[in-house]
């Protein structure tokens, strides 16, 4: 499974049946919560082994899928 | 004073230019608000619906619902706030015990007040808050008005599911308006960060203290909960000093270690109720904010208005242990008494039992579970008076500060011991990498369930073998749960009751 892939199907996991395009709004449509903020960063800290600390846990860092996986990258290269 | 709508008429002349209420987007000078108020209140009063009729008001979290609440005075109502985050099943319910003739809605909940309401006449908050102002017709309703007439309902969630609509009057909000301010100096200066919502009983500190004083709220955008370093950057940029939020708000900034990321300037003053704050996540906090700080334990039901009982930190608790709920508030009476009916000792467990000023009148449209809980003084039955018994299990410690226990319903009864699911959370709460937790009781299977959020390390073994060396045996829970975070209610505190239905079958009784 490609990264993005996998970003989509633990968003599924959390918040079973939203289908999610890469670049859909998490923000606005609130698939994203504070509690679930939480639980998506320790599932993505877990699956991707960087850690996301709070300077990180922006909304421009996880607007979509997609922004979700730039910071992934560019945690990785850190 | 008599009437809440004095205390912002009061604070209008002393400040018709400053901020009341804002919420990131809108902002409500004193004058404006007022204004806006008169607006709605004259359309809602042009309704003859009677005197008092409730009030839905149904908005957005924003500055405006306030305008919502303080109209639906001026109009001759007691308003009810809706959180519009809520399933339309609850709101049916609430709507079932309210029987409304009207609602006040924002221009996005109209359809859905709509169907709530077939054949009403609806008042929009926007349009309202425009509108003409008929003085004659306020000052007339006024004149009618007396300090136990209901200001709001506020439902609270029934252990049979069904919501309970407690009503508070003028004379409850004032009262306890006026010892929060003296209790915590608050005064012109004041910039609340609320976190509250304003269908949550915690938010009437917030708002009504702030009209008293001349002081300002800042309605805190809900996202800004979900990205912590925007959060303080919101407080740092609004001037907030005083902050009441849930514990589990706090604790999001205790557990991913805000501080060492970002800081706040100005919080001078951070109260917290609601639920028990766990120790390890203040004692952060208290580590973290420059000495000095006031940190407040507030404790109490919708039903005394918000409180009952307070705590100022003033020395430091092993983070394990647990805060007291201090003392009485101001003009309000506490009692402890035993299953036996008789006052407790010193030391010894009772029921909290409140008389005062903060006594709400009962429940709307429910004498039954009124009866059951206004009830009168059964320590003094000579002069006929009323208490509410809290349903909360308290003692008094060797300082003469009050404990809370647990509450009586959640109380576990485990292998001949009573055991409190309230020792066990400080307990295992303090452990290494726990976050948070929440201890229930499955009473079918006789098992102690321990559900948590933590850090990878604390994996369930790790966390039951150091439970197993801090708690005695019968205390040991059977079941230990991590879970990628605990379930929250729309006020942010843990969902104990959903807990209980998730992971101990739903039989959370002792």
């Amino acid at each position: 499974m490609d990264d993005l892939t996998e970003i989509k199907s633990i968003l599924d996991t959390l918040k079973p049946g939203t289908v999610i395009s890469g670049g859909a709004d998490l923000i606005k449509s609130r698939v994203l919560d504070s509690f679930t903020i939480v639980r998506l960063v320790a599932a993505l800290e877990d699956e991707f082994d960087v850690e996301i600390t709070p300077v990180d846990i922006t909304e421009e860092n996880f607007r979509s899928a997609d922004a979700i996986k730039a910071m992934i990258d560019r945690l990785r290269d850190e | 004073m008599k009437n809440i709508l004095q205390m912002l008429e009061a604070s209008e002349k002393r400040f018709p230019d400053k901020t009341a209420f804002s919420d990131g987007e809108t902002e409500f000078s004193y004058a404006r608000l007022t204004r806006s108020a008169k607006g709605v209140g004259t359309a809602l009063a042009r309704l003859g619906a009677g005197f008092p009729f409730p009030v839905p008001v149904i908005a957005p979290r924003s500055a405006a619902q306030v305008v919502g609440m303080l109209g639906a005075l001026y109009g001759g109502g007691f308003y009810t706030v809706i959180d519009p985050d809520s399933p339309e099943e609850r709101v049916r319910d609430i709507f079932d015990t309210l029987q409304p003739v009207t609602a006040v809605c924002s221009r996005e909940f109209l359809p859905l007040a709509r169907r709530l309401l077939p054949g009403k006449e609806l008042i929009s908050l926007e349009e309202a808050s425009d509108g003409e102002i008929d003085e004659g017709l306020l000052s007339g309703i006024r004149s009618r008005m007396i300090d136990a007439d209901p200001a709001y309902v506020l439902f609270t969630s029934g252990s049979t599911g069904k919501p309970k609509g407690a009503v508070l009057t003028h004379r409850n909000v004032l009262a306890y308006a006026d010892w929060v301010a003296n209790a915590f100096a608050i005064d012109e200066n004041t910039v609340f960060g609320n976190q509250a919502p304003l269908s949550f009983s915690m938010s009437v500190l917030d708002v009504y203290t702030s009209l008293l004083c001349g002081a300002t709220v800042r309605i805190i955008p809900k996202k800004l909960f979900s990205f912590p370093v925007e959060l303080f950057g919101y407080l740092n940029d609004n001037g907030v000093n005083t902050i009441y939020w849930v514990p589990s708000a706090l604790c999001i900034v205790a557990n991913c270690s805000l501080f060492e990321y970002a800081r706040i300037d100005g919080v001078k003053k951070v109260l917290f109720a609601g639920e028990v704050m766990p120790v390890k996540q203040l004692n952060y906090w208290m580590d973290s904010m420059p000495k000095g700080t006031l940190f407040a334990n507030l404790f109490g039901p919708t039903e005394t208005t918000d409180i009952c009982s307070y705590y100022i930190v003033d020395r430091r608790f092993d983070d394990a242990g647990s805060l007291p709920i201090g003392r009485n508030c101001d003009n309000t009476a506490l009692s402890v008494i035993t299953a036996q009916g008789r006052e407790a000792a010193p030391g010894e467990e009772g029921e909290l039992y409140v008389r005062g000023a903060i006594v709400g009148a009962g429940y709307y449209r429910d004498p039954e579970r009124t009866a059951e809980s206004f009830v009168p003084d059964p320590l003094d039955p000579y002069c006929p008076q009323t208490v509410y018994r809290t349903g909360d299990l308290v003692k008094y410690n060797d300082r003469g500060e009050l404990l809370f226990i647990s509450r009586i319903d959640n109380q576990i009864k485990h292998m001949g011991y009573r055991i409190e699911p309230g020792e066990i959370e400080a307990s295992v709460g303090a452990l290494p990498g726990v976050r948070a937790v929440c201890c229930v009781y499955d009473s079918v299977k006789d098992e102690i369930v321990l559900v948590y959020e933590g850090a990878r390390r604390a994996d369930e073994k790790s966390v039951e073998k150091l439970s197993a060396a801090r708690l005695p045996g019968y205390m040991l829970p059977q079941r230990f749960i991590k879970v990628p975070s605990l379930p929250r209610t729309g006020s942010g505190k843990t969902d104990r009751t959903r807990i209980a239905a998730e992971y101990a079958g739903g039989n959370n009784n002792g």
